[in-house]
């Protein structure tokens, strides 16, 4: 049971290479994430087939940016409707502060008890620590959050947080933490879960859910879901604390079709998910059910520093569909964990050098063959491969110098070699004599440069370059 | 500054400069042009593909195609509203029959470990209907609650075949969605499902194990 044991694993953006040696080592990782994403594939080319996906794409990019062009704008709007609404609003700087806000809200009711929607904001700021350090416990309720929860994991996937594991493993685990009869029966497992989780949807003083997509101009979060652990989240407990990263919001409710078809298809092939649930305000006094108190938090935490520079801007319009993972060829063999980061895949490489500094996850923007899969992609048009050399440069220091941590891959050695390299291949006569020099010293130059040599050998200058030979064929003195 | 005003400023005075909002055509999402023969059958195929049952039946005489389906579905005790006419026929046609009907229309606080519990199926309206995508859509009420149609079991929905639209986009503009939304409107396609455990599917995790969609006609019924 591998990734039973690897619950105690911590992982780290640090750490990429060596969690991505590991990763490659472990069959069954890489069966488990082969097979679920070789799905995924096929689901998505199939649900795209009979549409004209370009021009949803054009118009889901449109949407996105247009929202991004007036984000101050909408934000205030967002507020001042919610507000009319009757839902509260706060804002956050910083993941620290969102947790603070929720956590002094759950104390103002004397919670005890937290149900949890799926967020990945709420991962991303470390929520559930956050709120068992206050003495609150937060349990996750979709099931793959739960599972992943059991077994002491992050996800490792964002829209499939369990998909690390196959169902031998999670018969395991569900048998040792909740006590189920060991079983390949999905039916059984997934009723179990249901009962068990049922219970706690009673029990909870408030639910905490995350936002697909914030409209400004009514007020209303929408939550995009399957299972209806969502709906249960935000209905049952008395108190609904929605969590959104401050780029989630649209402009007009008629933005909302055309995104919510493009995530559902794009993240898994769906045409539709089973529940589309429109928020807009807390239960008035005529209703039955429903929450008596709905808050919302805007989450900043890196997202206006993105928002400076025109090129990383387009990592905003991401919907978190997933599908940049799911088509990711290193996404699929090292799987999510090996990233160590909240976001994994290609979103993840270009979102969280800017949450966590360049030097923390310096190595993520190498993590890619380039190959442009992520690009081609993604439903809101993020060109992710740009965005990818643009981070490498800056890890370099031959950015802009706008994100955090930037220029901390600059060696003296390196640029000093560069340099040398520039004024040798603009200087011609310089150029050949260095050439014919390393041609002659063949034997002296080092046959081990770093992790290039690791799986390659060490280039060999040839002992002509092609320029002298030539020079010497045009004399007819052919080879020699 | 508060953290409000800090993230706004920051917004506000971006240092590559203003951006232009782009003008957006939603021509795509729209102008279907099916006629409401194809309505029906698109959405009878989109809403059966993730597993809804779909049942035609007459105007006149649905309320016995809803005896019929909680027969077959052996329901005992339906959680249905009072007022809207979808649960007062109901309710007169299923008075003097085997199966025990609950009041929905009541505080949550009251009922809830019965509603979890020992509710088999809830009964609801629907607005209508969404051909593309096979999805009802609901603005649940103090007659009919939000948790009626995710808590019991098994969900029956009645849907009035005229009330099927193209798509989602013609909803939310021909009803004029942004003049004034419900505390909580919802799109609902199919039975909750997961595929959590290794992709392989699952039906009812948290909501529904099955949806049972009514389609009531008022011309011919469908075969
Ligand atoms: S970057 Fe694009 S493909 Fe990746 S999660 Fe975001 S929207 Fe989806």
């Amino acid at each position: 049971m591998s990734a039973v044991q690897d619950a105690v694993h911590t992982y780290t953006p640090r750490e990429f290479h060596r969690q991505a040696h590991d990763a490659l080592g472990n069959p069954q990782i890489r069966d488990n994430f082969r097979r679920a994403m070789d799905g995924l594939m096929d689901k998505r080319r199939g649900v795209f087939s009979d549409w004209d996906l370009e021009t949803l794409r054009e118009l889901g990019a449109n949407i996105r940016l247009r929202a991004l062009a007036k984000l101050p704008d909408l934000l205030e709007q967002l507020e001042a409707n919610c507000q009319a609404n009757g839902i509260r609003v706060h804002w956050a700087s910083d993941g620290d502060e969102a947790c603070r806000i929720i956590g002094e809200i759950c104390q103002s009711h004397d919670a005890r008890a937290v149900i949890k929607g799926k967020s990945m904001v709420s991962e991303e700021m470390h929520l559930n620590a956050h709120l068992e350090q206050a003495g609150i416990e937060a349990l996750e309720s979709d099931l793959g959050e739960y599972l992943v929860q059991l077994n002491e994991q992050t996800p490792s996937h964002i829209i499939m947080p369990a998909i690390h594991l196959n169902t031998d493993e999670i018969s395991e685990i569900m048998h040792t933490r909740t006590g189920t009869e060991r079983t390949r029966d999905v039916d059984y497992m997934t009723a179990a879960a249901r009962q068990q989780l049922r219970e706690r949807f009673m029990a909870a003083d408030v639910g905490v859910s995350g936002v697909n997509f914030a409209v400004a101009e009514t007020g209303t979060l929408c939550l995009v879901e399957n299972e209806g652990n969502g709906r249960m989240t935000t209905t049952v407990p008395p108190v609904h604390i929605a969590v959104t990263g401050i780029e989630k919001v649209v402009e007009q409710l008629r933005d909302v079709p055309p995104l919510y078809a493009l995530l559902t298809r794009s993240a898994t092939g769906q045409h539709v998910t089973t529940y589309f649930n429109m928020i807009s305000g807390p239960r008035k006094p005529d209703e039955h059910d429903g929450p008596r108190e709905v808050h919302l938090v805007l989450v900043d935490n890196g997202r206006s520093s993105i928002y400076q520079d025109d090129e990383l801007l387009d990592t905003l319009r991401c919907i978190r569909c997933g599908a940049c993972m799911n088509h990711c060829p290193v996404y699929t063999r090292v799987g999510g964990h090996t990233y160590g980061t909240t976001y994994p895949g290609p979103i993840g490489s270009i979102l969280m050098p800017h949450m966590l500094g360049l030097e923390e996850t310096k190595d993520l923007p190498t993590a890619s063959s380039l190959c442009g899969a992520c690009g081609e992609v993604c439903p809101v048009k993020i060109p992710i491969p740009d965005l990818l050399v643009r981070l490498r440069k800056e890890s370099v220091g031959q950015g802009r110098g706008n994100v955090p941590g930037a220029g901390v891959k600059r060696s003296a050695k390196e640029v000093a070699a560069w340099k040398g390299f520039e004024w040798l291949a603009t200087h011609p006569a310089a150029w050949r004599r260095t050439t014919a020099l390393a041609g002659k010293l063949q034997k002296l130059l080092p046959s081990s440069i770093g992790p290039w040599t690791d799986y390659r050998s060490a280039p060999k200058p040839a002992k002509a370059s092609l320029h002298a030979l030539v020079k010497r064929h045009r004399r007819g003195e052919g080879e020699s | 500054m508060s953290s409000r005003e800090t993230i706004l400023k920051r917004l506000r005075e971006r240092s590559d400069g203003p951006l232009t909002a782009p003008v957006s055509d939603f021509a795509v999402v729209t102008g279907r042009g099916w006629d409401a023969a194809e309505r029906v059958a698109r959405f009878e195929r989109l809403i059966g593909s993730v597993h809804g049952e779909v049942v035609h039946t007459s105007r006149a005489s649905w309320t016995d195609t809803l005896a019929e389906v909680l027969a077959a579905k052996g329901v005992m005790r339906l959680a249905l509203g009072r007022q809207h006419p979808v649960a007062a026929e109901a309710r007169s046609a299923l008075a003097d029959g085997g199966v025990e009907l609950v009041d929905a229309d009541r505080d949550i606080e009251e009922w809830q470990r019965e509603q979890f519990e020992s509710v088999d199926a809830g009964l609801t309206s629907t607005r209508g209907g969404i051909a593309e995508t096979g999805s009802l859509w609901l603005w649940p009420t103090p007659d009919e609650p939000r948790l009626i149609s995710l808590v019991p079991p098994i969900h029956i929905a009645v849907l009035d075949a005229d009330s099927i639209e193209d798509t989602f986009f013609d909803v939310v503009e021909c009803h004029a969605w942004a003049q004034g939304m419900p505390t909580n409107a919802l799109l609902i396609s199919g039975p909750s499902k997961t595929a959590d455990i290794e992709q392989t599917l699952a039906y009812g995790v948290h909501g529904p194990k099955a949806l049972v969609v009514i389609v009531r006609h008022t011309g011919g019924v469908p075969a």
